[in-house]
């Protein structure tokens, strides 16, 4: 047992309880088709647009698996460290729904495609290992829509069709945070890997949280409850601490807990009973006689070994090693591809003369508080990796100041452009020469005569009053380094 | 020149090509007597002025180089043919009609085939004797009042009554072979995976399976050589090298080892089914093939076992005429009452009494005691089979149990009604192609039908056994037009 104090334990009189959370996360696959069909999946076209017959079940119609989703699961599979299973199976899970055209999902059940693997959190206090449990293939549904006309729900089967991964993982999370982390994870490398876009907004990952609590110490599992399809990490959490709250409040009552599916109302912030453990649905789950088992071969899972990029903990351990970075920072260099992306390129167009630590600086600083501001993503950032390298190579070499090159940033964002041309038109060029510097403090000396004697008397905190006279005199231009030699020297 | 009606398909094929007679003469023919044939009830839907415009349009343009130069060919409706109803003889699909066409269909309007019309069959091919379609029971020409047998009921009866000079089924449990069997003409199932299932309205998908049927061996070799494709849009479809079955059409037997399986003497199975089996043995033999009894100690169970997973995948197969998107839509008061409304009206009792049977053994708690124990012994039966082939090329049994029946007769006893698929059923749960081929009469005069039993894929085989019998029984078809006036 861990004994962090960012240990997240729920006191009631002198009981403590802890959280025992699993996820089922439904992972959109990067495709332009869908599973079975070859209709396009790209999000947000008008209602019932990339619906091919076979998508809206038309009689006859047969699926035949999109290989290249296939590809994307095993990938996904190796990305987690996972067991890929060289035979699995495509069972019809049935039930009626409106948006449901074949009456059955097509899923896997008893043989999915992914077995057992695991994904590494890092906490504050440490790394945690979770369990992965499984993953498989599945269609999504289409979209009932209740709202636009008072007597009638509307479909759109855009969505029917379109191939998630299930990712389930073990009982293996104990607080919101760690849910936090584990999806951040888990679409980070997904990411890395290009196999969903983790695109929440859209989507493209949404997941169903399983929750129960326990007298802390307990080996044995509470009785769980499963949140249905929570479609954001700030609602799973808050839905995890309702529920958890919730399920403690029971038992501290004497009260026993259902075992029921749960939905999450995001406006009251609180979870309620949506079927109980007797209505669940009977799925009548059965091999579909449609589709043959699905087999890899060895070669197939080889070869797209080979075809793996290297992942977000590999390229931490390399940042580390490579660059002596912190753990830290590398954790979050590496936490979106796109920002190790991008931290690499300026790494590597600095050049020779590199200072890493300034780049990290300015990354997680100047640059990500400009992306923040903007709402934008690092890949849409209005400076280029190159462009902010130059600029970090113009601090280095002593062109500007840390100061000017604030002010350089600013212009930068304006079209992307050149900081070296910024320096030149805007005469933003350090002053260095200790000649005109000494020339400029000796008036500034001269025109303060009495402070200057006040300071000698040994008032020293003056000595900033000079230096802020100096840069004001230079138009901030002047190096601070040699202004500082020189004025130590002339008072 | 006999009657146009009455000449086989390879004669028709050649009259064309000699250019004795058109397109247009040969469909008018089929069309002129489909005219007098209504009592029948085999069509569902006809497309005779199109047919008849696309026959002009052949014999304007005529390629003869097609396997299938402007033949007119009626099709069992359970095939989705585009711009034309397709009703799978139920209500709930009474106003659909398909903006797509079967692949198998395709394949033979590509060889020049031309579309008469879409032919009665059971509901969504559920039955075994044409009386579960919603658009009414066929009768066989065989005799007044007599089921054609069924699923491909109309089909049988429009072959049989010369409405059209061959037509394809469907067989799933032995919707070919037995209504081939009951209307004195040749049907034939072939191997799972042999024809395409993509736009056939589906009934069992791991047991569908599109087949010729005909007046002939020959003419069956040549339909099955056009429809059998391997096809990517169906996933079951096996990439094999198909013959040119009715090139390679031999009667040539000699040698062949023909198995008799002991297991197929059923309790109760008529003197008449007795002779005829005996009858066909003896013929094989003057052949000169070789008998030898075998066993398939499964068979007793293949019933029992295809009444589970048939229901099962049916269940499911159902489950998209729910009113949603197409078909018949009841109003309800909610989605649920509209389900439950539009699936009760829009279904009849035998598919809902499949549905509901197919519903129960996937059940949780169910599940393992039947369909999962149903495959297990699926299994076995496949084994039968493989180990049979270790000794024989092919398997003669009786196609059915008996001879046709009258309508009425069993309707209200289905499990009757379900042993007429007992000599059929196994096939369909081997995947392995089999063929029925007329072998006889009984005292009434109703022909009876012998199926020879093949190894996957080697539809040839058992085509070339059917061939040379077929000329040794010499069985002439009793059809006196009774229903022409």
């Amino acid at each position: 047992m861990s004994k962090n104090k960012s240990e997240y334990l729920i006191n009631r009189k002198d009981n403590q309880y802890e959280v025992v959370i699993g996820l089922e996360v439904h992972a959109q696959v990067t495709s332009d088709s869908k599973l079975f069909s070859t209709s396009s999946t790209k999000f947000g076209a008008e209602p019932n647009t990339q619906v091919s017959l076979v998508d809206a079940a038309f009689p006859g119609m047969l699926p035949v698996i999109n290989e290249f989703c296939v590809k994307q699961a095993i990938k996904t599979g190796i990305g987690l460290n996972a067991k890929i299973n060289k035979r699995s199976v495509f069972d019809r899970k049935n039930y009626f729904y409106a948006d449901l055209p074949q009456g059955y999902q097509i899923s896997q059940f008893k043989d999915p495609i992914v077995g057992e693997g695991k994904v590494i959190l890092d906490m504050p206090e440490g790394q945690k290992e979770v369990g992965i449990e499984r993953l498989h293939l599945e269609q999504d549904a289409g979209k009932s829509i209740h709202d636009i006309d008072p007597d009638n729900t509307l479909v759109d089967l855009n969505r029917s069709g379109v191939a998630l991964m299930e990712i389930v993982s073990k009982p293996d999370l104990r607080s919101p945070d760690e849910v936090s982390a584990y999806i951040k994870k888990l679409r980070s490398i997904m990411r890395y890997l290009g196999t969903c876009d983790g695109n929440m907004q859209e989507g493209s990952l949404r997941a169903d949280v399983n929750v129960s609590v326990r007298l802390k110490g307990s080996k044995d599992f509470g009785t769980r409850c499963e949140i249905k399809n929570v479609n954001s990490i700030k609602f799973m959490q808050s839905a995890i601490d309702y529920e958890a709250n919730r399920q403690v409040d029971l038992i501290e009552e004497g009260k026993a807990i259902d075992q029921e599916t749960r939905l999450f109302d995001t406006k009251k912030n609180e979870t309620r009973s949506m079927r109980s453990k007797e209505d669940a649905h009977d799925y009548r789950y059965f091999p579909d006689p449609d589709l043959l088992p699905l087999e890899v071969s060895d070669e197939f899972i080889e070869k797209l070994k080979s075809d793996i990029p290297e992942l977000p903990d590999d390229k931490k351990k390399r940042f580390i090693n490579e660059f002596k970075l912190s753990p830290y920072e590398a954790t979050i260099l590496v936490s979106d591809i796109e920002i190790a992306k991008y931290f690499e390129q300026v790494v590597t167009k600095m050049g020779k003369n590199r200072d890493i630590k300034l780049a990290v600086n300015w990354i997680t600083g100047e640059l990500f508080a400009l992306l923040n501001s903007k709402n934008l993503e690092i890949s849409q950032s209005p400076i280029s990796a190159k462009n902010l390298s130059i600029l970090i190579n113009l601090i280095k070499n002593g062109t500007i100041s840390g100061k000017i090159a604030k002010t350089v940033f600013e212009h930068m964002i304006d079209g992307d452009q050149d900081p070296q041309k910024i320096v030149q038109e805007k005469g933003l060029k350090q002053q260095s020469d200790p000649k005109a510097l000494e020339a400029l403090i000796d008036k500034i000396i001269n025109d303060n005569r009495e402070k200057a004697i006040e300071y000698k008397n040994g008032k020293e905190k003056l000595f900033g009053f000079f230096v802020g006279q100096a840069m004001k005199a230079s138009s901030g231009k002047a190096n601070p380094q040699l202004i500082n030699e020189i004025l130590k020297k002339k008072l | 020149m006999t009657d146009i009606t009455k000449q086989t398909l390879s004669e028709l094929i050649n009259n064309i090509k000699t250019k004795k007679i058109s397109s247009e003469e040969v469909t008018k023919a089929f069309i002129d007597r489909s005219e007098k044939s209504k009592k029948l009830n085999t069509y569902i839907t006809e497309s005779f002025d199109r047919a008849i415009k696309k026959a002009k349009q052949f014999d304007q343009n005529p390629n003869f180089d097609l396997k299938l130069p402007g033949i007119p060919i009626a099709v069992k409706d359970l095939f989705c043919t585009k711009d034309v109803k397709t009703t799978a003889g139920s209500k709930i699909l009474n106003n659909f009609i398909p903006t797509y066409e079967s692949t198998v269909t395709q394949n033979i309007w590509n060889e020049g085939a031309i579309l008469l019309g879409k032919l009665n069959c059971d509901e969504f091919a559920m039955g075994s004797s044409n009386e579960t379609s919603y658009f009414g029971n066929v009768e066989s020409p065989i005799d007044e009042n007599l089921v054609p047998g069924g699923s491909s009921g109309g089909s049988a009866s429009a072959l049989a009554a010369n409405l059209t000079p061959v037509t394809i089924g469907t067989d799933t449990g032995g919707s070919i072979r037995q209504p081939a069997s009951f209307t004195g003409t040749v049907g034939l199932k072939p191997t799972y995976g042999s024809c395409s299932r993509y736009g056939i309205v589906a009934f069992a998908s791991s047991l569908d399976q599109a087949g010729p049927m005909s007046q002939n061996v020959k003419d069956c070799a040549i339909l099955n050589e056009v429809i059998s494709s391997y096809d990517e849009k169906d996933s079951t479809s096996v990439d094999f090298k198909r013959g040119k079955y009715s090139v390679e059409l031999s009667k040539n037997i000699k040698g062949k080892k023909i198995g008799i399986p002991k297991e197929y003497r059923v309790d109760g199975m008529p003197k008449e089914i007795e002779e005829l089996w005996q009858k066909g043995i003896n013929f094989a033999k003057d052949c000169g093939a070789e008998i030898i009894d075998i066993s398939l100690p499964h068979t007793t169970y293949a019933l029992p076992t295809y009444y589970i997973v048939a229901p099962a995948e049916a269940s499911s197969n159902l489950a998209r005429y729910d009113g949603v998107k197409y078909g018949f839509r009841s109003k309800g008061d909610n989605l649920i009452d509209m389900y439950e409304k539009t699936r009760s009206e829009g279904f009849g009792s035998e598919v809902q009494r499949r549905v509901m049977i197919g519903t129960y053994v996937l059940s949780s708690g169910y599940y393992d005691a039947y369909y999962l124990k149903a495959q297990k012994v699926r299994n076995l039966i496949k084994n039968d089979f493989d180990e049979a082939y270790k000794k024989v090329d092919a398997i003669l049994t009786p196609s059915t149990p008996s001879s046709a029946f009258k309508i009425g007769e069993k309707k209200d006893d289905p499990v009757s009604m379900y042993l007429n698929d007992i000599f059929t059923v196994p096939v369909n749960l081997a995947g392995l192609p089999g063929i029925s081929i007329p072998a006889g009469h009984d005292k009434k005069g109703y022909p009876l039908g012998l199926q020879i039993i093949g190894k996957a894929f080697d539809e040839q085989n058992i085509l070339n056994i059917a061939y040379s019998m077929e000329e040794k029984i010499n069985f002439k078809n009793k059809i006196a037009d009774w229903w022409i006036k």
